[in-house]
């Protein structure tokens, strides 16, 4: 019986030439990632084990973006301690404003990580990373203070699903619709401690960005792992923003899938999920009349620069309804740079858009932009849960920038085509 | 180990942003953390949870953010012992990793009813549900995960490591 991607992948870092689902092994790491709310536990913890340096100062980074730029006197303490930390230990990779951005995006533009790469973040979306052919996953805070410790993690190799996508999507139709689209398909545990893999001649319809955004919510099916066969555009995106070495996995014909799923990308809708739970999937024809308060642009799924040209030809020319705040924010400085450099910016601003500086902030109901009680947003963000942006009682509806920017606009959910 | 105590008993898909709600994360202090546990599914839950009782849910518990402070919130707030019947993956590695034991076991998930009084054996996975008289197998840990649990978490484990390396 063969491997599957990640299953190779685990196999090379845990110096076996073999490995098969439910085995345990231990695995080096390439990276060890954590945020302005993990981290200051992480580094609580990593002070209890007794060394005084990490594995690697190459090898760790440290992006404060939930609650920053700081939002109040707790949260500038939480990221002045593990400011001194990185200091103290001499890690390279901490990410202060100005040069940081939201940490999914942030990485792969840095360089820091390429195929084949093994990954543990004290952050569930370091699943994104799969997007570049890398396993990437995400762990809490102790985890991510052993992996800086010793280097090394525990994992249950994981069983893997097979997504075989065909056919090229439609306009209007993302990353983030497939990946909703499969949700809503599969349950929001329906890859629960497994691997989803993508695979197929659709996948070379999809940009960069799309596959980061489709790999970012594998954590909303339950998944361990999402991740994409290596092909040219990704080694084109690779090349062009890393100088580290890469190794392409390619799963055996004979790697064994609890389950295969065939997608034909041009039968994809734009789609929606409703409050609660990322599953709560409709396609945009069968919304209803949803009237909304707020929209935001921007995270670890859907903040890249293609995100931002979509929302910009939807609202190129238009005005955001006057019942709605719609809030953009380009997830790095680089986008940031590029999106004004565009003109994109005087698209937004005319359109009556407000324009942030990179941060998790709304997404995770830290700040700008929390919803208050009764209110509706439309988010390009990756969860619903019940007060995930602001008060229990307010709702969040996911969807791609194109009905995000067209909701924006129509002062309801809906799509470009109807303004 | 053995744990017993009154079921609290929720739903499926209990997601960490309800657990602790991100407004909280701006301090990690256990105890801090505890006073806003389940508040936006459970206004009650932080006035009527007694030290001992023990958090039953259905599928895919602790689902959703990486945070580590929502087992941590669970722990602080007195709850002995979760049982699920599937935990949410990053939550299931934190939950050992900072020791609060959890177990799961679809069985005693859907069978015990909120308020019943429960005890768990943690050597044998035994549950037993003292209020409704029956008993229940719980998924045992594998190996390593006993071995991570014996030293009291990870961080006990790891110095454990390192020091029989320097050895």
């Amino acid at each position: 019986m063969g491997m599957t991607m990640t299953q190779k992948i685990l196999a090379d870092h845990a110096g076996l030439d073999k490995v098969s689902a439910g085995q345990l092994i231990k695995a080096k790491l390439d990276m060890v990632l954590g945020n302005d709310i993990t981290t200051p536990v992480a580094v609580k913890e990593f002070k209890k084990i007794g060394v005084d340096k990490v594995f690697d100062v190459n090898k760790i980074a440290i992006v404060p973006d939930h609650f920053t730029p700081n939002k109040d006197i707790k949260s500038a303490e939480q990221v002045k301690f593990i400011r001194e930390f990185a200091k103290e230990m001499g890690i390279v990779n901490f990410f202060e404003i100005g040069q940081m951005g939201v940490e999914h995006a942030l990485l792969p533009e840095k360089g820091l990580v390429v195929p084949g790469d093994v990954v543990i973040g004290a952050d569930s979306h370091t699943c994104t990373y799969g997007a570049l052919g890398a396993f990437s996953t995400g762990i809490g805070s102790t985890d991510m203070a052993a992996g800086m410790a010793t280097g090394e993690a525990w994992f249950k190799v994981p069983e893997a699903m097979k997504f075989v996508l065909k056919g090229k999507p439609g306009k209007w139709v993302g990353g983030k619709d497939i990946i909703l689209h499969i949700i809503g398909m599969i349950g929001v545990d329906g890859a629960l401690y497994r691997s989803m893999e993508f695979t197929g001649d659709g996948v070379a319809h999809l940009s960069m960005d799309d596959r980061f955004a489709m790999a970012n919510m594998a954590i909303e099916a339950g998944g361990k792992n999402g991740i994409f066969e290596v092909d040219e555009k990704t080694i084109e995106y690779v090349k062009e923003h890393s100088t580290k070495t890469y190794k392409v996995y390619k799963a055996d014909d004979d790697a064994e899938y609890v389950a295969t799923y065939e997608i034909d990308l041009s039968q994809v809708k734009p789609t929606v999920a409703f409050p609660h739970l990322p599953s709560n999937t409709r396609t945009i024809d069968n919304v209803g009349n949803i009237k909304i308060d707020q929209v935001v642009i921007g995270s670890c799924t859907n903040g890249r620069i293609e995100d931002l040209r979509v929302a910009a030809e939807v609202l190129k020319g238009r005005k955001v309804h006057e019942d709605v705040r719609c809030i953009i924010i380009p997830a790095t400085q680089k986008i940031w740079k590029q999106a004004m450099n565009e003109g994109l910016f005087d698209i937004f601003i005319d359109a009556g858009a407000a324009v942030s500086t990179p941060t998790c902030g709304p997404c995770l109901g830290g700040h700008m932009g929390i919803l208050a009680k009764g209110e509706r947003a439309v988010a390009t963000t990756n969860r619903n849960f019940v007060g995930r942006m602001g008060h229990p009682e307010s709702e969040i509806y996911l969807a791609g920038p194109a009905i995000a920017a067209a909701s924006a606009v129509l002062g309801r959910i809906g799509s470009p085509d109807e303004i | 180990m053995k744990a017993q105590g009154k079921a609290i008993k929720y739903g499926d898909n209990v997601d960490t942003d309800v657990i602790i709600p991100a407004r909280y994360l701006n301090t990690s202090d256990p105890n801090e953390l505890a006073k806003h546990c389940m508040e936006d599914i459970d206004t009650e839950f932080v006035s009527k949870v007694q030290k001992g009782d023990i958090m039953v849910a259905g599928k895919n518990f602790g689902c959703g953010s990486s945070r580590e402070h929502a087992p941590i919130a669970i722990k602080a707030s007195g709850i002995s012992c979760v049982i699920a019947e599937t935990f949410a993956r990053i939550f299931y590695r934190n939950a050992i990793n900072i020791g609060l034991p959890i177990i799961e076991c679809p069985e005693a998930a859907k069978d015990i009813s909120d308020g019943d009084t429960v005890s768990i054996d943690f050597d044998s996975g035994k549950i037993v549900n003292v209020s409704k008289n029956k008993e229940y197998m719980g998924v045992p840990f594998p190996e390593f995960m006993q071995e991570i649990i014996a030293a009291d978490g990870l961080i006990g484990y790891i110095k454990k490591q390192l020091g029989s390396k320097e050895a």
